[in-house]
Parts: structure tokens; sequence; C-alpha cells
């Protein structure tokens, strides 16, 4: 039988670990070491540890004294062992191939506490892999740096199918890799479970098969998923009434002509209808105070700041970012925060302080093209106002026709807390506020 | 096919485009009567004339000025910086006038000159013979910028410089002059501006880099292949623009990348490479990008021992793709 030499070399217990000193040698020469039994106490500045051997045979020579410092990858003692056929043999050709790897690769098998600090780091390379392949890597083994799976490993274990073969027999004779994992989780006995794979989100492929017909699927998104509670918790919660009422905006129509084009030199904005209809809702706001409530069960709160909720849409959603204080502003202040929000709301910038607080909202469906809608009430206030499309039309005035510019707004309202005479009457406020504007009137 | 030095591919490329072309002159120091420091243009004058191949002052702002101004009357100057190291004070006119004509005139006039200069240490030069100074011009839009590392390249990257419409850097590596003898075919051939080359496939690490390293990268690579590690070598070739798809194609083959040039570290070519590459390809990678670069001191020493430090060797390119390799 064959004898071999085998040095016992200083392993890398941490990443940043250079050397180690020797505390105590536990064998001396001429005795029997078994495989990963210690050999000596080493103290490092990090951990101090027992030393095991990496191979079973006879104690030669220490070539390390007690107290001695040496660097990481030093040979400290020799072991003779009997047939290299195992561990020894292995660990030998590595050696040869790849000095640095040495270390690492020893100290994988023996020590057990630090064996390998690369272990659980994941390239983004073998991540993408590992969840493509949906591979457990802890299956994985790794051949790189301090025992890092790489790029290459996990390529080399989706071509040999082991992944494959461990999902549908469990404990198959021929998979090497689930007895690794049975290795590390025996290891870790400490409440630190560092071979715990990160969990990969996993991608549900529809089959083409069972769908059939081409339907595609669209994930929720978060802001889909508040507007749909939003609008769910209106509707089931609120009793819903509704009504309508047509305004005469011709005057409006002429101010805004004869002013948006010095609006646009002197503040770089659009003078827009939306501004000087909030100006009119506000004040009628001031004459119903009710309108600017909401349900608490037992009570009714009327809010006394009045922050107007603006509806803003975008291609998939809905935003209702809000003008607080909106009845301490002027036709203009008010056009300037329309647009902060509207751009806001465009660009994804809103922030919770600029959703928060309203207490009535206000939409302007005719910026659509919509002439009537039916809106759901922004939970939990009481009413939502829509101010719908601008449009000419016939009609009678002191009996005789004429053509004039015609705005619908639309009204819904919680009907626990208002009812028709209230709205009514709010609305008229509004339709009167609208229609007092004329050419005389200012905009700061 | 004939195998001849780096140094005639070049002269050849400057022949064969002035005998094609009579726009085509060359001018620079001594590169007449004496037909180069370093013999590149020997035998032109004789065949051309002083007309062709002209003698100029010390003063590298002149001979850059002197071409752009030749270039935008319809010349095809073929300038030379003795050496790249006395190449700054033409960079004014480079990098402010020649990089800019096309852009200022608003494309009615173009600038086609090509600029030679000789970069690279090793040849105990020192301070003002070895310089890289390729990070100084790269990043500059409105100049190329190629730098070949064999024979067969210089030739054909040359001749595509002359027939190239815009500015065109061409820096040639001086220790690879009479060091690197390659395969030149005697047919016509032009190696295209813009596009990397590879060099070796392996599936281990790759290798990106340009100039004279690439010879310890070649040899580096075929000694590690020995120990079971296969590296995939890239030549960029062209410095500026970038061959951004070769560069990605070449780093997907084995998500390690291991850059290398001559020229120090920061700010160097292989940072933007670095960056491209973190930008395009981040789930992709398996290890750290790694540099191997000049060190960021002043000058190439002249003292042996310090200019072996300063350089890269065989050796310490192995030695960095070996680690990249066992990361």
């Amino acid at each position: 039988m064959m004898k071999t030499m085998t040095e016992i070399v200083v392993p890398q217990l941490a990443e940043s670990l250079v050397s180690a000193t020797i505390d105590k040698w536990l064998k001396q020469p001429g005795d029997w070491v078994d495989i990963y039994e210690p050999v000596c106490e080493i103290i490092t500045d990090k951990v101090s540890a027992e030393l095991p051997s990496t191979v079973a045979g006879k104690f030669v020579r220490i070539l390390v004294g007690n107290g001695e410092t040496v660097p990481v990858g030093t040979p400290i003692c020799i072991i003779e062992t009997e047939g290299s056929a195992e561990g020894a043999g292995s660990a030998a050709t590595h050696g040869e191939t790849a000095p640095p790897e040495k270390t690492a690769d020893s100290s994988a098998s023996s020590n057990q506490v630090e064996d390998a600090p690369m272990r659980n780091r994941f390239s983004p390379a073998v991540q993408q892999l590992a969840a493509e392949h949906a591979i457990r890597l802890t299956d994985v083994q790794g051949t790189g740096l301090g025992g890092r799976i790489t790029r290459k490993d996990v390529l080399a274990y989706v071509a040999s199918g082991a992944g494959k073969a461990n999902q549908a027999v469990s404990g198959h004779p021929g998979a090497v890799a689930p007895r690794t994992v049975d290795a590390a989780a025996q290891v870790r006995s400490s409440g630190m479970h560092l071979t715990e794979t990160p969990r990969f989100p996993k991608i549900e492929v529809e089959s083409s098969s069972n769908s059939g017909r081409g339907d595609s699927f669209i994930d929720v998104t978060p802001i889909r998923n508040t507007i749909a509670r939003n609008m769910r918790q209106s509707v089931t919660e609120i009793p819903h009434a509704w009504t309508m009422i047509e305004v005469d905006v011709t005057n409006l129509v002429l101010l805004r002509n004869k002013l948006k084009d010095d609006f646009m030199k002197r503040e770089g904005i659009n003078l827009t209808y939306l501004a000087f209809l909030m100006k009119a809702v506000v004040n009628a706001i001031k004459d119903v105070p009710i309108m600017n409530s909401m349900w608490a069960v037992d009570k009714i709160i009327v809010k006394r700041d009045i922050n107007i909720a603006l509806a803003v849409g975008t291609e998939d959603s809905v935003h209702t970012p809000v003008i607080k204080n909106a009845d301490h502003k002027n036709v203009a202040g008010l056009a300037k925060e329309i647009e902060e929000l509207a751009r806001k709301t465009r660009e994804g910038k809103l922030t919770l302080s600029d959703m928060q607080g309203g207490t009535f909202t206000i939409n302007n469906t005719g910026s659509f093209g919509s002439i009537l809608s039916y809106p759901i009430i922004n939970y939990p206030q009481a009413a939502i106002l829509t101010f719908e499309s601008i449009v000419k039309r016939p009609v009678v005035i002191n009996d005789m026709i004429a053509v004039r510019s015609m705005a619908n707004l639309c009204l819904s309202l919680d009907h626990r807390i208002l009812d028709g005479v209230i709205c009514g009457r709010f609305l008229q406020r509004v339709k009167d506020n609208l229609e007092s504007f004329n050419l005389e009137s200012k905009l700061y | 096919m004939p195998v001849i030095e780096y140094i005639d591919a070049i002269r050849q490329a400057m022949k064969e485009e002035m005998e094609r072309d009579e726009d085509v002159f060359v001018l620079g120091e001594d590169v007449g009567l004496k037909g180069g420091v370093f013999t590149t243009t020997k035998g032109l004058q004789e065949q051309f004339g002083e007309q062709r191949v002209l003698d100029t002052p010390l003063a590298e702002s002149a001979i850059a000025g002197v071409a752009i101004g030749a270039a935008m009357y319809g010349m095809k100057p073929i300038a030379e910086m003795q050496y790249s190291d006395f190449m700054f004070p033409a960079t004014n006119q480079i990098i402010s006038e020649a990089a800019k004509i096309r852009y200022r005139s608003n494309n009615d006039w173009t600038c086609p000159i090509v600029i030679r200069a000789p970069i690279g240490g090793g040849i105990f030069g020192g301070l003002y013979h070895s310089q890289c100074p390729e990070s100084v011009f790269f990043g500059t839009p409105g100049i190329k910028i190629v730098a070949p590392y064999r024979a067969y390249d210089a030739k054909g990257l040359l001749k595509a410089a002359v027939r190239d419409p815009d500015p065109v850097i061409f820096f040639e590596n001086k220790k690879c002059y009479k060091l690197i003898l390659g395969d030149v075919p005697d047919e016509e051939y032009i190696v295209p501006i813009g596009k990397a080359n590879v060099l070796r496939e392996g599936d281990d690490i790759t290798v990106i880099s340009y100039s004279m390293p690439l010879h310890f990268i070649e040899q580096a690579a075929a000694e590690l292949a020995n120990e079971g590690i296969s590296a995939h070598i890239l030549d960029l070739r062209t410095l500026q623009p970038l061959d951004k798809e070769g560069i990605l194609e070449a780093v997907r083959k084995t998500g390690k990348v291991l850059i290398i040039h001559e020229d120090n570290k920061t700010g160097g070519v292989g940072a933007e490479v670095s960056a491209i590459i973190a930008e395009e390809l981040l789930y992709e990678l398996d290890a750290p990008i790694m540099r191997l670069c000049g060190p960021d001191v002043p000058a190439m020493p002249i003292n042996p021992p310090g200019e072996k430090f300063f350089l890269l060797n065989k050796e310490k390119v192995k030695e960095a793709m070996r680690q990249l390799a066992l990361y």
C-alpha cells in the first residue's frame, strides 16, 4: 500500500485573515489522527479554533511550534496517509494546479464554522441563471474563491441535469448534490441559516395549450390596486345620488380669451377654465359648508379647511392630488397650483403630502371630451363635482334663440349627509359664480 | 503570405495610399530626408518627392494646424507626431479644431486628417518617450482613435484612417515596431474602424485590451490553457468609437472580465469600458470587473527596475487572469 505525506496548512478562516498563531499542539508525532480530528488549537485576530485534520493517518512531524505565527497557507504539520485514493489525493491534485485554492479547498472540507466565506455570496449572473433554471443554489457545488458558486458551476449543474433528478426522485443514489445540502444543514446549528437560498420570484408561465385564445395578463400595479380598493369602498359604503346642472359660460370664455395670452406671457402657464371653476366651487362651498364634510357614523364632521382634490388622469391610472386651503387663493394662484400638480402627476413625482387632506373633489371630465358623467365619490368625502366639455348650443334667452357656450356640471353626493335641496342650492351657487365672471373680472 | 514587421506594415499602408490617391501626403519632424526617427517614412520622400513628404519645424501645433488647413482644402494629410509625448502642443488644434470642424460648419466642411503618434514604453525612453496619452483624447466626440497591436491591423487600420472623412488619431505602439512580426497579405484590404476583434475564444474569463499588452495576454492565455483556464480575448482595435456590441458580446461569454492597458488606470479607456459593461450587463456579471493598468504615477521611470515595475508583462497579466479565473 502506498504511503503519502500530506501537509496540513493554515486555512483561510476568514476573508481578511492573513496569518494565524499556533496556540497548542493536540497531537504529537506518532499519534494516529482521524479525518476531521483536531490536531492543534490556533488563534487569529478573529477566531480561536481547533484545526481539524483534512486526512486520516499517522502524525509524522510538527513544522511550526507552539506560539509561532505563520501566514495563511503555510504547512504546519505532516501526516502520513495510506492509499491516496480518497480525499488526500484530490486535495493534492488541486494543490498542484492552483495553490491559492488549496487553502480554501482544504478548509472547506475541514473547518466547519468558517468553511467557505464566499459560499453564500452570489453574483448577479449566478442568481439570474438560478432563477432561470429554478435551481436551489444550496445544491450546487462552488469551485470559486472561498467556495463561491461561479457562473460555470451553475451551468455545469444545469448541464448535468442534477436539478431535475433532485426534483423527480429525492434521494436518488446518483445525485451527489443533495448530500452536500444535508452536510451543510447539519453544520448550521446556530440561529443564522446562512445556507438558506434567497427566494426568487417564481414566474408562472401560462401554458399556451390552456388559454389558447391568446388572452394577455396584466399584473395589477400597486396604484391600480389602490384605485380599485378606494372605488369599491366608496361605492359599497356611500349611498350615491346624482344630479346635474347646466351653466352658461359664454362670458367666462370671452374673459379667458382676453386674458390667456397675457397670462401665458406673465406666468408661463396656461390659464385654464378649471381654475375659474375651482374658484366658483370654493366660493360656493363657503356659502354651503356642509358640502365640505364627511360621514362619521354618529356625527357629521364639517371640515374647516377647504382642500380641493383634483382628479388627474394618466394613461393607466388616476390620482387625486390636493390643493390645500384653496379658499385662500385667487384664480391665478389656483391656475398655478393646478399646473404644478398636473406636472407632478405626469412625472410621477407626487408626494404623500400632495395626496392627503382632500375635502371635496373636482374632476375635469371635459378635458377628455365628456359631456355627462357619473363620478364616484372620493372616499370619505361628501361629494364630487365634474366639469364637462364646454359646447356651443342654441339656448332660449328671453324667448329668443341665442348661441351660447354651455357646460354641464355633474355632482355625486353622499345621501347620508346631503339631500337634493342643499345640493341644488350649492350647484346654483356654483352656477351663479361661474356666470358672473365677465370681462371686468380680476384674476389676482 | 509575407511576414513583415509592424513598422513595415505602417510604411506600406502610407506608400500604397499615396500611390492610390495623390491628395495623400505626409508631414512631420524628420519624416523626409531622414525617413523618420524610427524609419517609418523611409523611402517615401525619394518616391514621392519633397512636395508630398514634408519636413516640418519642431512645432507640433503647426504640424496639426497645417494638416487641418490642408484637409479642409481637400487634401488627405498624414501628420506624424514623432512621439505621442510631443503631441500635447497640438492638442488644442486636434481637440478644438479638427474634432469640431464638421459640427461647427454644420456639415459644410470636413477634416480628413490622420495623426500618427507612437505610444508606449519599454524602450528605455523614460519620461518624454514612453507615454500613453489615449485618455487625453479619448472621450472627445468628433475624433476617432485606433490602436493596432499587430502588423495586419496596423496596415488595414491606417488605410481605413486615410480614407475616413473625419480626423483619426492612429496610435502605433513603438515597442511593437520591430518586435512584432506578422502575416500581411499582398492584396488590398482594410480593417474597418469601430470593430473590435476576438483574438481567442474561451469560456472562463474575458480579457479586453488594445495595443502592446495583447501580446502578453495571448502568451499568458496559452500558458493558462495548460492549467485548464480558458480565456476569451478581445482586441478593441478602435478606442473611439468603442465597439459596444463587440464588448458586450465578449463579456457575455464568461461573465468575468479583465480590462488591461498600459495607460494609467484612473480615467483610462478601461474605466469607460467597465462603465459600459456595468450599465448594460449587471445581471450577467459573475465577478467584479477587474482592471490591470499602468500605475497612477506621473511618468514612466527611466531606471530599469522602475520601468519594470511600471510596465505590464506576461507574468503580471497571467497572475491577474488567474486571479479572475479562480474567483
